[in-house]
């Protein structure tokens, strides 16, 4: 007869639970509203979710006042992992949806925004991606994982448009595939050391100094490509242009931000200690995908004709920079990724909210695609402010300095360079300038080029208050960001450093 | 104020841009001007208060940007950057007062506010990446000036110089990086502070590679041989106005960065590259006259001329002694008024005739008599007359590097020697002779604008030319404590030899004076 366990409930030490369970409160919450009274207006369930995740952020900073006291907290039968990185990485991920959520209240009306339950979803991948990072057992990361991409997909697919559905499904069905891979890869590593704890899979690994390192690498293999579609690394990155064309700008660019950074905290835990102890195929398959991300994706972004694929594949070379943080594997490097990805948000936010602004219902006589570069041509004439600020956001992305993100590539560069990748150092600086030609297209096209008649009405058609609030934001965190790195550094490093990584 | 006169110096002009999209399209110009010359009499103020004894960095300011990193906001001047502060500041006014651009000429003059932050910037900058900020940022406004207001293939060419200039300084910035890096290793503490690094001594292998690094930024930015394909594009393109500060200042951040950075900071390295340097040099001397003699447009002739200069500066730069140097700081001041005003003579007949073709011409010199005469100053002045401007800095360049070769040397005379025939050749065909041209016989002579930008240059062409002191004597002084600095820092028998050692030879004098 088994034993009878005894588990006291302080032991469990619930409270590591609360920034999830807060977001899932709030998708409830909303749903019971939408039951009790059915067809409110969305700017109820755009508060309520703003609310909920104000709350969650709180509940973090919490946690990140008790990181700094105490260390690094378990819970839940030790599966709850709340340690510096999963605090950063929750607070970028709730910080993001705070400057996503507010894109719903445009001044057009879009199909997706009629339903509450597209709150409620949105606030259910939020607690998946806190899942995600905030653990270091596989099952749970997978559930978490799945749990996002699953709510994931139905927002893409109610924008309510034959390219949302393609995406949907298309994103649905590689999404499935990458599941089944991390499920395998997550077999194997328990086959091998009798856990699916990260942590523990580490020490047995170490322990027997890697003699099943065949299996290893089978495993490895199945998680770089389970990883690599979430966060569109060359070449399990086909998914990602098609899907930013069919989900709405807003979407996009919150899948260009949120779910990459929990993929990349999954890969920095799982990988890092393999890359540390020596995992020399590993290294060199990260190096050889960190370089082909990065560059195959920009010239692939050369050739794009819409703003919003050219986007697209800016964020997998932009992704494909932050890789090299994990193949770096120094704290210098990891501090880079999470302050590369906090100045990236902004920016890109920025960037795809502005094709957000001026997305019209259908498409325009004679385009193909929503944001082709024409409709931007002489936009300088027509809204002075809009061209600047779009110019802005694509000088940041480009890296050149003192905007956001150049900070982040200076850091990145840096530890590089200091960890002794001199050829990675090069490589990324040169694909900065090979990115700097497509961004640079769109600002030939808003400033140098003359108008075309008739598209000035479309350029802000869709802009309210709160989408131009959230473009302010975006703009200050742009330009000002110089005096935010500093600060941004210091907790960053102490966080990362502390975490052990 | 004083002890803040960099800061001001350099955000004036952007505050003042900031405030200028209020100000009505009509009377943008009288704001422009009025700003410029704020900021001009400003940095006279900073050359009446700088102490022309002290070779040191003056003004300097300093305040935390980014601790963690090392990244300080670091100021200061030098007679090095004095001056090309003060070129700045004296182009912007002149290219803005005698702006007969007329689309757009708001967004033009707060483009060219924006753009005078930046250079002034660059020069005042003792932090690398305070530098490289200003660096970059410089592209922005240069892209949209020659992008907006350039010629049919305006587009091209701005981003042909945006990618070339972007792509050499990312290579730079790595180098800066490795510099810092190497900082952090020898002292434990991140560092991208000028003045300290050039307290560190490398090995010398790590001094060539990072040598070469930074010569890729700076290298393109000159333009040097064979970087320079970007340039005669822009400067086809370009307006007027886009073309005089693009020669007269942008093209001087690559040289004085060599000044700044490559010397002082590895200096064996320099040593190292010398000749192939020299001859590169040579190269682009001879090789850009002879491109220059075969153009039929006036602009490409001045652009390429332009191009043939900077080759003398950096024969200058890396004769490592202090009459070279010295020399090429001056040439660098030289070369901006000199060429500057040519392309603002360039720009005088363009509006009238919206050609630039030689063939086009002929006999203006009875049509537009002071046109001619002032056209001829110039001419005469980049050809390197003595008594003007250029001869100064030309002199004292090729008489530095003759000290460590006299075969280049002689070369390099003979090629500006030869430079003087296509200048002369594109002077005699547009201005003397029979007008041919109908067209030509009722151009009007040069007007009260242009001839605003023009007669201050004429002066400065000439006053400098004679009596090249007040500028030459702050410039030597800061010259040579960066001489005595690398002097100090080389470690190779071969680069101790080379680069003289002031300490001694001036004590030699002290002694001599003693007895």
């Amino acid at each position: 007869m088994l034993e009878p366990i005894h588990v006291s409930l302080a032991s469990l030490n619930l409270a590591t639970l609360a920034p999830m369970l807060i977001a899932i409160v709030g998708a409830l919450t909303i749903l019971v509203i939408d039951l009790v009274k059915g067809g409110l207006h969305k700017s109820l369930y755009v508060m309520v979710s703003l609310l909920f995740l104000l709350l969650d952020l709180g509940s973090l900073v919490d946690f990140a006042g008790v990181f700094l006291k105490n260390g690094t907290v378990l819970g839940f039968f030790d599966v709850m992992l709340m340690d510096g990185i999963a605090i950063l990485a929750q607070i970028i991920i709730v910080v993001g949806s705070m400057l996503f959520i507010p894109l719903a209240l445009t001044s057009k009306r879009f199909h997706e925004y009629n339903y509450p339950e597209y709150f409620a979803l949105f606030l259910f991948m939020i607690a998946g991606f806190q899942f995600m990072v905030a653990t270091d057992n596989l099952i749970l990361i997978f559930i978490g994982l799945e749990t996002a991409s699953l709510a994931l997909y139905t927002l893409i697919a109610l924008h309510n448009r034959s390219k949302s559905f393609e995406a949907a499904v298309k994103y649905f069905t590689m999404g499935a595939l990458a599941a089944g891979f991390f499920a395998f890869g997550s077999m194997i590593f328990y086959a091998i050391s009798g856990s699916v704890e990260i942590n523990q899979i580490a020490t047995v690994l170490a322990e027997d100094h890697y003699s099943n390192i065949g299996y290893v690498l089978i495993g490895v293999t199945f998680m770089i490509a389970a990883i690599g579609f979430k966060i569109s690394m060359v070449p399990f990155h086909t998914w990602t242009p098609d899907v930013y064309e069919g989900s709405s700008a807003a979407l996009a660019g919150y899948m260009s931000i949120v779910p990459k950074i929990a993929g990349f905290v999954v890969a920095m835990r799982l990988f890092e200690f393999m890359v540390h102890s020596g995992v020399v195929w590993l290294q060199v398959i990260l190096y050889i995908g960190v370089v082909v991300t990065m560059t195959a994706s920009n010239i692939w972004a050369l050739v794009q004709s819409d703003v919003k694929r050219m986007l697209a594949y800016s964020s997998i070379s932009h992704a494909g920079f932050v890789m090299a943080a994990i193949l770096i594997g120094t704290t210098q490097s990891n501090t880079g990724l999470f302050l590369y990805w906090a100045l990236f948000s902004f920016t890109n936010l920025g960037a795809f909210t502005m094709l957000w602004v001026n997305r019209q219902k259908n498409l325009l006589p004679g385009q193909s695609s929503d944001h082709p570069y024409e409709k931007f041509s002489g936009m300088v004439k027509t809204m002075p402010m809009g061209a600047v600020m779009m110019g802005l956001f694509m000088l940041s992305l480009a890296g050149i300095p003192p905007f956001g993100l150049f900070w982040g590539k200076l850091y990145m560069i840096g530890s590089a360079v200091s960890a002794g990748y001199t050829g990675l150092a090069l490589i990324m600086a040169l694909n900065s300038a090979i990115a700097g030609y497509y961004y640079l297209k769109l600002i030939v096209f808003m400033f140098m080029k003359d108008p075309m008649v008739g598209y000035e009405k479309f350029y802000f058609m869709n802009a309210s208050l709160s989408l131009k609030t959230i473009i302010g934001i975006a703009v200050v965190g742009t330009i000002f960001a110089v005096f935010a790195v500093n600060p941004l550094l210091k907790v960053i490093t102490l966080f990362v450093y502390n975490s052990g990584y | 104020m004083i002890d803040h006169i960099l800061t001001l110096l350099i955000f004036f002009p952007a505050l003042a841009a900031m405030l200028g999209f209020v100000v009505t399209k009509d009377s943008m110009r009288a704001y422009g001007i009025a700003v410029a010359f704020i900021e001009f009499i400003l940095s006279l103020w900073l050359w009446y208060a700088y102490d022309p004894m002290v070779s040191g960095m003056q003004f300097m300011e300093s305040m935390p940007l980014i601790p963690a990193f090392g990244i300080n906001y670091l100021l200061g001047v030098d007679g090095i950057s004095l001056f090309i502060i003060i070129l700045s500041t004296f182009f912007t006014l002149l290219g803005i007062g005698s702006l007969t651009e007329t689309r757009h000429v708001k967004n033009l003059i707060i483009t060219l506010l924006f753009l005078e932050m930046t250079m002034v910037g660059v020069f005042a900058a003792l932090d690398a990446i305070v530098f490289y900020v200003f660096w970059e940022l410089s592209l922005v406004p240069m892209l949209y000036i020659i992008g907006a207001w350039g010629g049919p293939l305006r587009i091209y060419a701005s981003i042909k110089f945006f990618l070339y200039t972007f792509t050499g300084s990312l290579v730079m910035l790595v180098g800066m990086l490795f510099m810092a890096y190497f900082y952090y290793q020898a002292t434990g503490q991140w560092s991208f502070s000028i003045l300290e690094w050039y307290r560190l001594i490398l090995p010398e292998n790590f001094q060539l590679w990072l040598f070469a690094a930074f010569f890729i930024g700076f290298a393109i930015k000159v333009p040097m041989f064979p970087f320079h394909t970007w340039l005669p594009y822009a400067h086809g393109q370009a307006p007027t106005i886009g073309s005089v500060i693009l020669a007269a200042i942008l093209l001087k951040m690559g040289t004085y960065a060599f000044v700044r950075f490559s010397l002082p900071l590895f200096p064996d390295a320099s040593v190292f590259f010398m000749f192939p340097i020299a001859i590169i040099a040579i190269i682009m001397i001879i090789y850009t006259a002879m491109v220059a003699y075969a153009q039929e447009d006036i602009k490409q002739v001045v652009a390429y001329s332009s191009v043939s200069h900077m080759g003398v500066i950096i024969l200058g730069t890396f004769a490592l002694n202090v009459e070279g140097v010295s020399g090429s700081v001056f040439l660098m001041l030289a070369h901006g008024v000199v060429s500057g005003a040519l392309f603002l003579l360039v720009g005088v007949i363009y509006d009238r005739r919206h050609t630039k073709l030689m063939s086009e011409f002929g006999g203006l010199a009875s049509v537009m008599p002071r046109y001619a005469t002032i056209f001829g100053i110039m001419m005469m002045a980049s050809v390197g007359l003595p008594l003007t401007i250029n001869f100064v800095g030309e002199f004292l360049s090729l008489l530095g590097f003759y000290k460590q070769s006299h075969m280049l040397t002689l070369t390099a005379g003979v090629a500006i020697i030869v430079g003087a025939i296509y200048m002369l050749s594109a002077y005699k065909k547009a201005f003397f002779g029979t007008v041919t041209n109908e067209e030509n016989r009722n151009l009007k002579d040069v007007n009260k604008t242009e001839l605003f930008g023009l007669i201050p240059l004429v002066i400065v062409a000439i006053w400098l030319g004679v009596y090249p002191k007040p500028v030459l004597g702050p410039i030597n002084n800061s010259v040579e404590s960066i001489i005595q600095l690398m002097h100090d820092k080389a470690q190779s028998p071969e680069a101790k030899e080379r680069i003289p050692n002031l300490s001694e030879s001036k004590k030699i004098i002290s002694m001599k004076e003693a007895n």
